[in-house]
């Protein structure tokens, strides 16, 4: 067994250990966004660093998302690798246009690459509303010449962050700001941590139903899956994409020829939502090998909501995905 | 002085090479001509020096002639052959040229800002002595992205020189009656950064403030905003007749032509003599000649082409989707023709 630290390190602190390890090992990496400086980052991800790295490493940056992503990705042209926060990932609207237009299509168009990191928290259930809660994958799913990832533990938090610092491409990195600090672990203490990009992840291990989902949505799917196992004797395996583009869609067919049952569980919206495309997919690919329909537990088709009875509402629950799972099996 | 006339008159030549060959249907896509500006366009250009980068807007097609790119190019780029700068997949001055310091525009207008103050970025980390330059036009200036662009350059001090065209259109627009502004100079006071105006068609004029701002971001004392007053003599592109501009706009403007100006100026001064000036606008025609039998004879690139080039590790990003055949799409249709005959067999 490799030796693991025996301080436990949160979602929070994993982020903040890839960022520092990135910038102390490559003085190409740094930091911009909006009061990550001097003030340390909204959640303090980045506490401290413009002591230690100084200022032309940590850019406080006028509240302008546009520009902060135009910067990155004229800084990654010129060989730096630039790490963008959006302080609250719903901020990141204001820069559609330069990651869509400008960012995704910059290699396609003229052979130059933008490697660059858009970091940010996203998610629901922390009675924030509209505007700090979205979980904003779907907008950029369409969009040729992005990554995206979307990690749920701590170690694929910092894994998959070296990897995305390192990546030639425009990788837009989502945080759940639910597991921040409520998922700690003990994390490899000789090894590095890095995890390359688009592989998916066995979670919970069954064998007659394959739940996929990502993010926040990795724990609740796994205390679904536990409480079907205990109350029903059947086993749900939980499959953690980690990431959404490149997609592992190998793991997921393979899961579903083994299983013959799909579930999607996902937190943003279900229509237009990413479990439409993961169902084309095996649709495509593993067509005859379900014995049920593909079903999908995900937000309702609103607004983030305010109020705490509406916010439950809103989001999937371990209910939801319990329910149809039970479904599934009894077809 | 000959060779920034050089640079006037190849630049008209090339856009009206590529007028004829947009009416004999060569052009694959839209050309949009800098006709009445060449003087901003080339004058900030050749104030330029090595290392440093200029982002174009779509009519400053003097400026990337001045940074030495090769007409050809222009003409590989506008007929979408498979060797152009943009290998088929984007069109116009699309193009990003790190060699000769050429950031090239998108579409959305404002965007290619943002993008170059991170060139500028990286100017100011690696404590390089280099700057940029890039040119928008009073329309452009509106954009959300282009206000971003200027606060933050401005904000963070960044050597960068933005070049207004005030050319008075905006698509088929006037400006004037989608901006309250009066006097174009007075933005930069938003911005915190001064204003520096200029006969946009004195290309001398042009090149001297130009040198000058460039002169102060190489010093580290940040961004100038160069106002040129200017006259888009064309339409939008080539589609766009411009029957809404009034004829004596028009005329008024032709009689400060950008380059008969200059002309005047150096044949009148003794700089160079009216023989000379000819000599290089029949070198112009030649070389231009040249060059489009050149490109002419190349071709589109191959269709598959499409699915390259999206990501920088395409091994691990995998092949675009594509409309099929699905991975095991074979397969299956092989399964699906064994049930079948199968099934005949057995009934």
């Amino acid at each position: 067994m490799p030796e693991t630290d025996p301080m436990e390190t949160t979602y929070l602190g994993a982020i903040r250990e890839a960022l520092q390890e990135e910038m102390r090992s490559d003085d190409t990496v740094f930091l911009l966004g909006e009061d990550i400086a001097a003030y340390g980052g909204a959640f303090k991800v980045t506490e401290g660093f413009l002591e230690e790295f100084g200022p032309d490493r940590v850019i406080d940056t006028p509240i302008s998302e546009a520009a902060i992503v135009g910067a990155a990705i004229g800084a990654a042209h010129m060989g730096l690798k630039p790490v963008a926060e959006m302080q609250f990932i719903d901020f990141i609207a204001p820069a559609f246009d330069m990651i869509v237009n400008f960012a995704a299509k910059s290699r396609y168009r003229t052979g130059i690459g933008a490697g660059l990191v858009i970091r940010g928290p996203c998610g629901a259930g922390s009675r924030s509303g509209p505007f700090h809660s979205q979980s904003v994958e779907s907008y950029f799913a369409n969009v040729a010449g992005l990554k995206m990832v979307i990690p749920a533990r701590a170690y694929d938090a910092k894994g998959l962050l070296r990897a995305a610092i390192r990546d030639p491409d425009p990788v837009l990195f989502f945080e759940h700001k639910f597991l921040y600090r409520r998922v700690k672990e003990h994390l490899p203490k000789d090894e590095e941590v890095l995890v390359p990009l688009g592989e998916a992840r066995v979670h919970r291990e069954g064998s007659d139903l394959t739940i996929v989902t990502y993010g926040a949505m990795v724990y609740k799917s796994a205390d679904a899956a536990d409480r079907i196992a205990e109350e029903d004797g059947s086993e749900a395996e939980v499959l953690d994409l980690r990431s959404l583009r490149p997609l592992d869609t190998a793991a997921i067919v393979e899961s579903v020829k083994r299983t013959g049952r799909l579930l999607i569980v996902h937190e943003a919206p279900g229509f237009g939502g990413f479990a439409g495309e993961i169902t084309a997919q095996v649709c495509e690919q593993a067509f005859e090998w379900l014995d049920a329909p593909i079903r999908r537990v995900t937000a309702i088709d609103t607004p983030v909501p305010y109020a705490p009875t509406l916010e439950d509402y809103y989001l999937p629950g371990e209910d939801d995905i319990v329910a149809a799972a039970r479904w599934l099996l009894a077809y | 002085m000959r060779s920034l006339y050089r640079l006037l008159w190849l630049t008209r030549a090339l856009e009206e090479r590529l007028e004829t060959m947009f009416k004999q249907g060569q052009v694959v896509g839209g050309l949009y001509r800098s006709l009445g500006q060449e003087a901003t366009a080339v004058g900030c250009g050749y104030a330029l020096t090595e290392g440093d980068w200029v982002a174009p807007s779509i009519r400053d097609l003097g400026a990337l002639l001045a940074r030495g790119l090769d007409p050809r190019e222009v003409l590989r780029q506008y007929t979408a052959r498979a060797g152009s700068l943009c290998r088929g997949k984007d069109n116009t001055n699309h193009f990003t040229v790190p060699e000769k310091g050429i950031l090239g525009p998108i579409s959305p207008l404002g965007t290619q800002l943002c993008v170059l103050n991170g060139v500028a970025l990286s100017f100011r980390t690696r404590r390089e002595p280099r700057v940029c330059l890039t040119f928008q036009g009073e329309g452009a200036s509106r954009t959300g992205t282009s206000h971003e662009g200027l606060a933050m350059a401005a904000a963070l001090e960044l050597p960068i020189v933005v070049v207004l065209q005030h050319n008075r259109w905006a698509f088929g627009t006037p400006s004037h009656s989608v901006a309250a502004v009066k006097q174009w100079s007075d933005v930069a006071g938003a911005y915190g950064v001064p204003a520096v105006g200029v006969d946009g068609n004195d290309v001398l004029q042009v090149y001297d403030a130009a040198a000058e701002a460039l002169a102060r971001a190489r010093a580290g004392d940040g961004m100038t905003i160069i106002v040129a007053e200017t006259y888009r003599m064309l339409g939008h592109a080539q589609h766009d007749g411009q029957k809404y501009v009034p004829e004596q706009e028009l005329r008024a403007w032709r009689e400060h032509d950008p380059i008969r100006g200059f002309e005047d100026y150096l044949v009148e001064f003794g700089f160079e003599s009216a023989s000379t000036l000819e000599e290089i606008r029949t070198e112009v025609a030649v070389e231009l000649d040249r060059a489009t039998d050149e490109v002419l004879a190349e071709s589109y690139p191959a269709a598959r082409e499409a699915l390259t080039g999206v990501y920088g590790d395409q091994a691990s990003a995998g092949v675009p989707w594509t409309r099929g055949p699905v991975p095991g799409y074979e397969d299956l249709a092989r399964r699906a023709r064994d049930f079948t005959t199968a099934t005949v067999e057995g009934s």
